[in-house]
Formats: structure tokens, C-alpha cells, sequence
């Protein structure tokens, strides 16, 4: 049997799996699409309840991942064909060129100064901008730059070469090719997370025509002190400060019209989350959060929404606005609601909005789910064996889920699944190391 | 290398590229550190980190007999072990390695004030050169880890726990209180979502534990004392009244919660139609329910308030299914559900919402202060209940009043926690070691914690989590030996008063006090935070690594000026 397991995916759940297995003494691939781990969870600010800085405890994880003797990093990297059975899977990885040696490079940031191409920043939810070739955030693992040979000149173009001329370690590689991996391990754990749902079909809610509309995620890099602006709430619009602000749930949830018809779980407290954070940046802020039902469901839950509302001064209304209004003008906002508990039909102005969208199955989930020869379930995640008995099991023996791959939840959630996938993968392997018996 | 020779320190200043380089006078800095006492040594580095730079502090090291090593550079966090790696591989113990952080907390803050910025880094490599000069060898011991595990409660998490270790090739031993194995999903009927049978799930898994032979049941049996540390717990358990003592390297707590007993809330007790989720379970099993009609089930009972500020998360589902479930067997009663914000969430217990609704479950929103009330008019009883999206008072007559109580800690939670020296919530429940990032871990290294114990979950939920479980606790058992911390703190027993504060605040329980009254720090389990040291009032606590003439020294000199 070999003592190897593949894990898919680099954001939380994925490397919690990774370490859990590594920990113990098994050899692990840990595959991902983007030129970095860390996932959604390191563009987050905050986390609640707790208010720490997200990035600032997951990085030791992502480090650790990169350190460890028995963690193997493919990143820019997918997983094209799986054959064989549990206990032998021969896994073939696609590792495409990144255009940067990661051997030589450091990290250190001359060729992105030399670079006269500026490109929208993923990282930063395109609200701010990187270089043609850069690291992709300053916590980013491997600390490796990489080209972005849609927008680079010389790839464009055929001119340019500075970063080439200028990288102190000789680092830049215009030839690298896609390179072929065959790994043969004993488990798989799929961990791919989620997309979030992009409501630009929700045509009254204006978003992408009016600049002062933004999804949560969006928010969450205009809120972060790495962010942007600095950790300003500066309105797309004007520069302006927004000291007005509506947040607006279950956009594209709970509908059976657009998105997805389920609750997607997480936003009701990332919501309130960064409600208190306006706040804790300025307290005199208006802050309204537009809800159907209060999600508290978790640990803790109702007392971070207690906290919120009594003593920060959120305010919570129940009522979907059923309209978004943007002053020509000014460019605030004016939001339509009837407030089901007192039946009051109103309209409230406000300078910035938040769309709280659906969590939804990660583009990649069908071609995954064939890959891997499993099946995806009537949303397009990819299915549990059984969602009550065997949540981290799939039909395929020896390939597991953990995280958002399978259905919204939150951070501890994910964690707590990886670490249960990484337990069934081991399982597989049978190990009981030095001390079984 | 010995290091109570005179200390010949060697610093390495680290350019990283343009992040100090571009601020920082580097040249300047490595000609300031070779004035500094005990510096025998100095040298820039493009970048410190690289093979190029490793391979340079390691012949510096040989070339200059340097027993002490500094590198001005980044941070600790992300680059010591790869310098300590360096001096290991140099002969040196990686504690006589010490890092002055000239980037984050002074190139990066200080980009528009180079001069500043210049004197700072002096500043900072003066701090570490004088730490440097005073630091010692250090050595971190291995303690051997028991390939056992003790899982405390046989519900369906304790029992998911046990098999996943036993199939990862660990003894278990599984204490269950009760005579049977099982725990609350005896007492339950079919599980949502997928509507299983709850007894049916439960048997094969026992069926299962009961004839691995890896798995030692103990039934009618109760945690007496726990004493040790990770890998090398001494366990008592008291079985059908006798004592046995077991040898356990890992423990996981499962021990599940109650269910809220509702006496005095909306008549339950005193009228016999009010009943709770869980009543109506069983008779939905034993099939007692042919002349009910009308039935309401009212939401957040004893839940969501001042006394139970959480949110039970199990009881919105549970209540759908039931509603549903009623409806199936009887289209024709009317069953309402009054609730204040709904909670089902996720792929799998939303449905239960939309599914309950098409069967024509009814469901209204009540007001936190304007709850519903039960009472008996004519022999028939009544609920009301103030609906604000129709703005009306409901009557509603119900055969049966059911009601969603949360689940609650089990009173046996402190004595356990105690014995532990684990912590609870302000609910009660079991506190893991990290909300986000260690959900299921204790701050106590080798215990673990899953289900209802933690916090309310569905069965899916606690299955994931006692899994998970089985992982964090196979890891150390997989590695049989465990490298502990050098950095731990030490009492000094001529100053030592035995008042116990060190152990009241020592997050991780690792002080005792012996039979002398002194305390005692078992090394195995310290983590070197310094709580003790700074809490006690006769300055008898140290920690190695940051001793108090180290910080001393670091800190006189940072208040001196640069020399030059």
C-alpha cells in the first residue's frame, strides 16, 4: 500500500486535510488551480466572532504547508485522470507554467516594480491592481511571482523582457510548458470549496450599473487594511466615505427564481460580521442589515447578533428590498422594502450597498466530479455517499469530500470535515505507524 | 558548541531584495553591528534565505567559531526555522539563534523615513546582539505516546470516533454510562435528511464497535480520575462498580447533551396535550397519533432567551420533518409551526422548509416579546398567537402542542471538565481550543472534543466531527513519540510560595504542586506563554529561551544610543 493521499484544493478545508494527513506520517499532493493556497478565507478580513485577522491565522497554516517534509505543493495545477482503486489511484497532474523558476525566485517584488503592466487584482476582487508578473498577495504560498500572459507585453506583444532584465536570481522563464505529474496515492480528498453567485442578472439590484453596489467579498477587501484603499470604506463613485450602509441577504438564496433555492448558511453572520466592523471602524456609522430569517444557528451566534444590535447599533430589518435606486446625481442609493414585521412599506437612502450572495458549486465541480468518477447532486456540488451517515464519503471508495465542495457551511465546519476526510483517507492506508499494534 | 565559552556572535543582514534594501542602509547596519560588544562577525546578504545565504552563515559560522548567530531580516514566523536548520546544520543549537525583525517592523512601517528607518534597524540588531550574547543551549526531550485512546460517551459520535481509530489500527476504549451503547438517537425515530431509521443506523455501527476486536466496550461505566499529559494519561474508569485503570495516550470527549425538559413553559406538565419534539417522536413511532387533527409546534422554547441565549440549531429541521412526516400520514390535519426566524440551512435541511410548505405545514412568524401562549377554553386547547405579518391575533386549536426545546449540556459536563482540565462556554458546553481554526482540538494537547458535547449539531454534523477527531487524535499515536517544547518555564523552589496562581492561570494546565507545596511544571505540556512567569508574585518562574537577564539585557539595550 502506498502511504500517499491526494488532497484537491488549497484553501482551508484542504489544508487542514493536508496537515492532519502529513502530521501523521503520510506523504501528500496538495493540488490547486491559482498560483497560491489560502483559498477564500485569506481574502477575509475578519472572522467572527472572535474579530481575528483572517490571513493572520491562516498564513502560519499556508507556511506550514510549505515547509512541511511531507506536504508536496502543486500549484497552477490540475487533476486531469484518475485511474485505479482505493489503496492505488494513479493520478495524472497538469502543472501549468507560471514563467517564473520557483526554485530561484524570492519573492522579492523587482520584476512587479519593473513591470509596466497593470492588471485588475484577483486577490483584491479586481478593486485594485497588480502587475502583469507578481506575487499574488504579500502572504501568498509559494512566495513565487508568476506572469499573467494575458495582459504581459511579451506575450502580447513580443516586447518588453524587464523583469527578465532586472530579476536579481534569473528567476524569469518565458519558455516554462505545461508539465505532466503522475502520482500514484492511496486516497483522494476533494476539498475545491465554492463560487459565489454574481447577481448582475438581478437586474433591480443594480449591481455592475451602479458602482456603489458590491458583493460581500468585495466588501470584505474595501473593509481590510491590505486592501485597496487602505481599509477605507471609499465609495467606487467618488472617493467619497460611505457612512450609510445596507446589507441585503439571501441575493440569489433561498429563491427560486435566480441562484441557488437553499440558504447558503454563512451569510447571515459574515453579514453582521462586517456590520461591526464598519462600526468599529466608525461608530456613528448607519448600518441596516435586510434579512429574511436570522441564520444564528451556530455556536456563539446569537450573542455576536446580540452584540451587534445592542451594543454597536446595527439595525436588522426584516424584508428583502425589492428595488436598488441610484441618484444620477449623487450616486447614493435608495432602497425599496416592506418591513414584514410591522407590514410598513419604506424606502431608506444609503451610500453603499452589500450583496450577500449564494454560495455556489465551484465551476470546477462537473468536470471535477467526472474526473473522479463521482456524482454531483441536484445542485451541482458534488454528492456525499450519504448526507446524513457518511457526509464525508463518496460513492467512489477511497475519494472524499470535505468543505464547501459539497454544500455551503462555514470556516470551523470546513475545518472539522477536513480534518474528518483526512481520517477516512487514512483509513484507506490502514497505518497505525509506530505505535499500532 | 559550548556555550559558556565567550560568546563570538556573528550577525547576517539580510537586503531582502528591495523590502529592506530599498529602505534600510544595509552597509551601514553591518558596519554598526561589527562595533557592537561580542560581535566578532558581520555581512549583508541579498537575501539571507537563500541557498546562496544559507550556505553563507554556515561558513561563517566554521570560518569564524561563532557560537551565537543573529540574522536582521524578516520575521521570526515565517523564516526562524529555516534559520535554526542553518545553525543546526553548522554544529550550532538552534537556540543560539536570535532574530532582529528589520522588515515588517521597520522597513515596511517606516518606507518613508529611511534615515529613521536606518537607525532603527541599528536599534533593533543592538537588541538582539545583547539577547544573543546571554542565550543557552537548549535541548527538546521526547515523551513516547500509548497507542490507546479513550472515548468518553457511546452515542453516535463516541461510536464514529472509536471505529474510524480502531480501522486506523488503535486500541479503543469506548465508556459508555448507560447499559446499552446508542445515546440520544435511541430515543429518536427517522432522521432527517435522508430519512433513516435512527435504530437501524445505530445498530450496525454498534454491532460493529461491539466485535472489533481493537474496541473495548465498557458499559455502566463512569471516568473516575484523570492524572498525566498527552501520550501518557493514567485513566480510572469505574465499571459496574468496579475499578480499572487504563493506559491512554489520547482522549476524545462525546459525551452528547441533554434535551431541555420544558416543565412550566406553555402549560407542559400540567396540560397533557403539550408535548415536546422529542415525545412526539416516539409516538410517531409507536403510530399513536390516528385521532390527532390539529397539531401546533412552537419553536424556540427555553431557547434564543435571556436564561439560553443560543440557538439550538437542530430544532427548526427536525420540526419540518415532523410537520411533514404528519402531513404525509394525514393530509387532512392542520399542523402550523410557529417560529421566530427559521433555521434551516444548507443543501440538505433547507428542502425540510419547502417540502414541509407543499404538504401545507403552516408556518407563523411570532414575535419575540409577544410570544404565543396555550390555554384551555371549553376543554378544547387553544394557542394564540400574534401574527405581524397579518397583523391579527390566531386562535388556533390543537390536539397537540408540540415544543422545540434545545438541546442543553449534560449536568455530568463540569465534573468531566473538571477532571479534564478542559474548559466549558457560557452555555455549558465543551469550549474547543479555537472557534475557527481548531474547532474540535482543547487547548489540552491529546483531548479532543465532537458532537452534541460541543454544541448542538445534526447527527450528520457530529459524524463529520467525530471523525475528525479520530484524525487529531491518531496523529501523535501515529508518530509514537513526541518532541515537546524547549521553551517552557521553570520554578525556582528557593523562591517559590506554593500560592497557586501560576496554576489557576496557566491556560494549559501544566503546573502542579508537588507534596512540598511547590509548583511544579510538567515540561511535556508547557508551552512556554510566559503566564506564569508574568503572574508570579515572588519572581520565582522563568521561561528558558526568555529568561529575565535576556530581557533585560534586550531591553536596557534598546534604551542605549547608537555609538557612532
Amino acid at each position: 500500500m502506498v502511504n500517499s493521499a491526494l488532497v484537491i484544493g488549497g484553501g482551508i478545508a484542504g489544508i487542514q486535510a493536508a496537515l492532519d494527513l502529513a502530521d501523521r506520517g503520510v506523504e501528500v499532493h496538495l493540488v490547486e488551480r491559482s498560483p497560491s493556497i489560502g483559498g477564500v478565507m485569506a481574502q477575509l478580513d475578519k472572522t467572527f466572532p472572535t474579530m481575528d485577522c483572517s490571513i493572520c491565522i491562516l498564513a502560519p497554516k499556508m507556511i506550514e504547508c510549505s515547509r512541511h517534509p511531507n506536504i508536496t505543493l502543486h500549484t497552477l495545477s490540475e487533476v486531469k485522470e484518475v485511474r485505479g482503486s482505493a489503496g492505488d489511484f494513479r493520478v495524472k497532474v497538469v502543472e501549468n507554467p507560471r514563467y517564473v523558476d520557483p526554485v530561484k525566485c524570492t519573492g522579492c517584488g523587482v520584476c512587479s516594480e519593473k513591470c509596466p503592466t497593470k492588471v485588475p487584482s484577483e486577490f483584491q476582487m479586481g478593486l485594485g491592481t497588480i502587475k502583469a508578473i507578481s506575487v499574488p498577495f504579500p502572504q501568498a504560498v509559494p512566495l513565487v511571482a508568476r506572469i499573467d500572459t494575458d495582459h504581459c507585453l511579451y506575450f502580447t506583444k513580443g516586447v518588453c523582457k524587464l523583469c527578465e532584465r532586472f530579476c536579481p536570481s534569473g528567476a524569469v522563464d518565458y519558455e516554462q510548458e505545461p508539465r505532466e505529474v503522475e502520482l500514484n496515492v492511496a486516497s483522494i480528498i476533494a476539498a475545491t470549496g465554492y463560487r459565489l453567485y454574481d447577481p448582475t442578472e438581478i437586474g433591480q439590484y443594480g449591481y455592475k450599473r451602479y458602482l456603489n453596489v458590491l458583493t460581500a467579498l468585495e466588501f470584505e477587501r474595501l473593509v481590510c487594511a491590505s486592501g485597496p484603499t487602505g481599509g477605507k470604506l471609499l465609495r467606487q463613485s467618488d472617493g467619497e466615505h460611505a457612512h450609510r450602509i445596507a446589507f441585503v441577504q439571501c441575493v440569489g438564496s433561498r429563491g427560486h427564481r435566480v441562484g441557488a433555492s437553499y440558504c447558503s448558511s454563512a451569510c447571515c453572520m459574515y453579514a453582521t460580521k462586517e456590520a461591526v466592523l464598519i462600526k468599529e471602524h466608525e461608530p456613528e456609522s448607519e448600518v441596516t442589515i435586510f434579512y429574511i430569517d436570522l441564520k444564528v444557528f451556530g455556536q456563539g451566534f446569537q450573542d455576536f447578533v446580540s452584540r451587534a444590535r445592542d451594543h454597536w447599533g446595527v439595525r436588522y430589518i426584516r424584508g428583502k428590498p425589492g428595488e436598488i435606486r441610484e441618484d444620477p446625481r449623487t450616486k447614493s442609493l435608495t432602497l425599496w422594502y416592506e418591513n414584514t414585521d410591522t407590514g410598513e412599506v419604506a424606502k431608506t437612502e444609503v451610500d453603499l450597498v452589500v450583496l450577500c450572495t449564494a454560495m455556489l458549486p465551484h465551476e470546477s465541480s462537473g468536470e471535477l466530479a467526472e474526473v473522479l468518477g463521482i456524482e454531483t447532486d441536484e445542485y451541482g456540488f458534488l454528492r456525499s455517499k450519504d448526507p446524513l451517515t457518511s457526509p464525508v464519503e463518496t460513492s467512489r471508495p477511497g475519494v472524499y469530500v470535505a468543505g464547501c465542495c459539497h454544500g455551503p457551511k462555514d470556516i470551523p465546519e470546513s475545518v472539522a470535515e477536513a480534518s474528518g476526510a483526512a481520517a477516512k483517507a487514512a483509513e484507506v492506508i490502514g497505518m497505525s505507524g509506530t505505535g499500532g499494534d | 558548541m559550548a556555550e559558556s565559552e565567550a560568546p563570538r556572535i556573528g550577525v547576517f543582514v539580510c537586503h531582502c531584495g528591495i523590502n529592506i534594501g530599498g529602505v534600510v542602509d544595509v552597509p551601514s547596519v553591518v558596519e554598526y553591528a561589527k562595533t557592537l560588544p561580542n560581535v566578532v562577525y558581520a555581512e549583508a546578504n541579498l537575501y539571507t534565505c537563500s541557498s546562496d545565504g544559507l550556505n553563507k552563515m554556515k561558513e561563517g559560522i566554521e570560518e569564524h567559531s561563532l557560537n551565537r548567530v543573529v540574522v536582521a531580516s524578516c520575521t521570526p514566523r515565517t523564516h526562524e526555522p529555516l534559520f535554526q536548520g542553518a545553525c543546526e546544520e553548522a554544529g550550532l543549537n538552534k537556540y543560539l539563534f536570535e532574530m532582529a525583525n528589520i522588515r515588517d517592523q521597520c522597513s515596511w512601517v517606516h518606507m518613508h523615513e529611511p534615515e529613521t528607518a536606518t537607525r532603527k534597524a541599528k536599534d533593533l540588531v543592538r537588541m538582539a546582539v545583547a539577547k544573543a550574547a546571554l542565550l543557552s543551549a537548549q535541548e527538546e526531550p521526547e515523551i513516547d505516546i500509548t497507542a490507546a485512546s479513550l472515548v468518553i460517551g457511546g452515542g453516535i459520535s463516541g461510536l464514529t470516533s472509536a471505529l474510524s481509530l480502531a480501522r486506523q489500527g488503535f486500541r479503543v476504549h469506548l465508556v459508555e454510562k448507560e447499559p446499552e451503547l446508542g445515546g440520544t438517537l435511541l430515543k429518536l425515530d427517522k432522521l432527517f435528511p435522508s430519512g433513516e431509521d435512527s435504530l437501524e443506523l445505530l445498530r450496525s455501527r454498534i454491532e460493529a464497535a461491539e466485535s472489533n476486536e481493537k474496541i473495548e466496550v465498557h458499559l455502566s461505566s463512569r471516568v473516575k480520575s484523570v492524572k498525566g499529559f498527552i501520550g501518557n494519561f493514567d485513566v480510572e474508569i469505574e465499571e459496574k462498580g468496579e475499578t480499572k485503570k487504563l493506559e491512554i495516550g489520547t482522549i476524545i470527549v462525546a459525551t452528547g447533551a441533554d434535551v431541555l425538559e420544558p416543565d412550566g413553559l406553555y402549560k407542559h406538565g400540567e396540560n397533557p396535550r403539550v408535548i415536546t419534539q422529542m415525545q412526539l417522536e416516539s409516538k410517531m413511532r409507536e403510530g399513536s397519533l390516528d385521532d390527532v387533527r390539529n397539531v401546533v409546534m412552537i419553536q424556540c422554547v427555553g431557547s434564543r432567551c435571556d436564561e439560553r441565549p443560543y440557538c439550538s440549531r437542530i430544532c427548526c429541521s427536525e420540526a419540518m420533518k415532523n410537520a411533514k412526516e404528519l402531513k404525509e400520514g394525514n393530509p387532512k390535519r392542520e399542523v402550523y409551526i410557529l417560529y421566530r426566524d427559521l433555521q434551516t440551512y444548507g443543501t440538505h435541511y433547507s428542502p425540510l422548509e419547502w417540502e414541509a410548505k407543499k404538504r401545507g405545514v403552516k408556518l407563523v412568524k411570532y414575535m419575540e416579546d409577544r410570544p404565543p401562549e396555550v390555554s384551555t377554553q371549553d376543554g378544547v386547547t387553544v394557542v394564540t398567537v400574534y401574527s405581524p405579518m397579518l397583523d391579527e391575533e390566531l386562535r388556533l386549536p390543537a390536539d397537540l402542542v408540540v415544543l422545540s426545546t434545545p438541546l442543553i449540556p449534560r449536568p455530568e459536563a463540569k465534573e468531566l471538565s473538571q477532571m479534564l482540565k478542559v474548559p466549558l462556554n457560557s452555555d455549558g458546553f465543551f469550549m474547543e481550543a479555537h472557534v475557527k481554526l481548531r474547532p474540535i482540538d482543547f487547548a489540552t494537547d491529546g483531548i479532543y472534543v465532537c458532537g452534541t458535547a460541543h454544541s448542538p449539531k445534526e447527527v450528520s454534523e457530529s459524524i463529520s466531527q467525530a471523525l475528525g477527531t479520530a484524525s487529531r487524535a491518531a496523529i501523535p499515536m501515529a508518530k509514537g513519540r513526541l518532541r515537546t517544547q524547549a521553551i517552557t518555564s521553570v520554578v525556582d523552589e528557593t523562591k517559590c510560595s506554593g500560592c497557586g496562581t501560576c496554576i489557576e492561570l496557566c491556560p494549559y494546565n501544566a503546573i502542579t504542586k508537588d507534596e512540598m507545596g511547590i509548583a511544579r511544571v510538567t515540561a511535556a505540556v508547557c508551552k512556554g506563554c510566559g503566564v506564569c512567569g508574568a503572574s508570579c508574585p515572588e519572581r520565582a518562574i522563568t521561561m528558558r529561551h526568555f529568561t529575565n537577564e535576556q530581557l533585560e539585557a534586550q531591553g536596557l539595550a534598546a534604551l542605549e544610543r547608537e555609538a557612532d
